[in-house]
């Protein structure tokens, strides 16, 4: 029915587009560091429970949406979502039946990849090396995931995302 | 959603293919500018969205300021507006003779800048660049390469521009460099940002040259982006201890470039400018200096 997939978009969408606010949303200094990479965590709700709607190519331009905000050189974060998100579908069975910590630790290794794989972009385009602080914002993500992953649950149940 | 088509596999090499294209292309400015704008109408309403709690904050603060503090600020303004008259009358007719000494020497006529007002959104940006996002953008005539001016000193240049908003690339970041000069002796050289807030590096100085602790620098004007003559930065530490070619020069902003909440964007009405660039249109209110244009040749 047309008025599922519609709904289901939709949602998917809006939960994408509060992640992208957070991005860029004002913290003091000191907190910079810690910012999860919320995209990526709501990118891998979704393809994780819905592999069939959410892909490689909504990673993919979600991580586009993410340069273009925080102002990356395009294909920034691009790269890293398609490949993180690639992951998450190779192994989303399996993730599904992990018990909470346990699934919490295997997002917390996809955002560590997205990272190291950004690490790899950052260190390619301007010959820098961040500080050992951008490690950080995988743990964080890592210890939020399972309220994250209740939230967006109940979302899906809430508006019967399919 | 996709049964048929590529596999995941597929899709995902198709996908770290195109993005590597994409940065290695970005990287090399400008031919990216169309689809980061067209991405850019998708993003600036959460743009605006994400720094509405700022905005709403600043402006209860502000009506509930009392009206001591008021009274207070308001007789500042004034003290200060009242000096800057005084400074501008002076201005003009330097102005004035500057533009006829000029026509003299049969010299290229400098016609003086138009700024227009924009304002810091309070959003976070990649952190490991120093940018801010404004809320200016096409509509308003903003252009990439433009020049973007605080109060007392140049800050950066626009490099994306969408239609209601913009990125400013700060002088401090480490991809950019700025033509400038000395101001006391006309030496020209390139500050280089240090990636660091307060700190601007000279590295393309000789050891002998004649630069001091103190020297102010001003833009030259040689790249073509800047207008000429915009303070930039203060010498702060002078090294020619170095061993090799060139001494080591630090220099420090002049403008808040971390605490500036409006910043103001210059379209430069320079004879040797670029012609094509995009006039601001009339209702943004160009704040200052219609020089005595019209004195004939150019």
């Amino acid at each position: 029915m047309a008025g599922v997939r519609a709904r289901s978009v939709f949602t998917i969408a809006v939960t994408i587009a509060i992640a992208l606010m957070l991005t860029i949303y004002p913290l003091p200094d000191w907190a910079q560091p810690y910012r999860p990479q919320w995209p990526l965590m709501v990118l891998a709700y979704w393809s994780m429970a819905l592999p069939l709607r959410v892909g490689v190519f909504a990673g993919w331009v979600t991580g586009l949406l993410t340069d273009v905000i925080t102002g990356a050189l395009l294909g920034h974060h691009a790269l890293g979502y398609a490949l993180a998100i690639y992951v998450v579908l190779a192994v989303h069975r399996r993730l599904r039946l992990y018990p909470w910590w346990q699934q919490a630790a295997a997002v917390g290794g996809v955002l560590g990849l997205e990272r190291l794989v950004s690490f790899l972009v950052i260190g390619a385009t301007t010959g820098e090396a961040p500080t050992w602080q951008y490690w950080l914002s995988p743990l964080v993500g890592t210890l939020l995931w399972p309220w994250a992953f209740v939230i967006l649950r109940d979302v899906r149940r809430k508006f019967r995302v399919r | 959603m996709f049964e048929q088509g590529p596999s995941t596999t597929a899709r995902a090499l198709l996908a770290v293919i195109l993005s590597i294209v994409l940065l290695g292309v970005d990287q090399r400015m400008n031919h990216l500018e169309g689809v980061r704008a067209a991405l850019a109408t998708v993003t600036s309403p959460l743009v605006y969205l994400a720094s509405t709690p700022a905005r709403i904050i600043d402006s209860v603060s502000e009506t509930f300021s009392s009206r001591n503090q008021l009274e207070e600020q308001n007789r500042a303004l004034k003290e200060e507006n009242r000096k800057l008259r005084g400074r501008m009358l002076l201005f003009l007719a330097m102005e004035e003779e500057n533009i006829r000494l000029r026509g003299q020497l049969g010299a290229s006529l400098k016609l003086g800048d138009r700024v227009s007002l924009a304002e810091i959104a309070s959003v976070d940006l990649d952190p490991y660049h120093q940018q801010v996002a404004i809320n200016r953008g096409s509509m308003t005539g903003v252009f990439p390469g433009q020049a973007v001016v605080d109060a007392n000193a140049v800050m950066g240049q626009v490099t994306h521009v969408s239609p209601f908003t913009a990125t400013v690339l700060l002088i401090t970041d480490s991809r950019h460099s700025l033509p400038v000069r000395v101001l006391r002796n006309g030496l020209r050289t390139i500050a280089l940002g240090t990636g660091q807030i307060d700190r601007l590096e000279l590295p393309y100085v000789l050891p002998n040259a004649d630069i001091r602790v103190g020297d102010l620098l001003v833009t030259s004007g040689l790249g073509g982006h800047f207008p000429s003559d915009y303070p930039v930065a203060q010498v702060v530490a002078v090294s020619t201890s170095q061993s090799g070619l060139f001494g080591s020069i630090i220099a420090k902003p002049l403008a808040n470039l971390d605490r500036a909440r409006e910043v103001m964007l210059v379209w430069s009405m320079d004879a040797g400018m670029d012609p094509a660039q995009p006039e601001p249109e009339p209702d943004t209110a160009p704040v200052q200096a219609e020089s005595p244009a019209d004195t004939g040749e150019s």
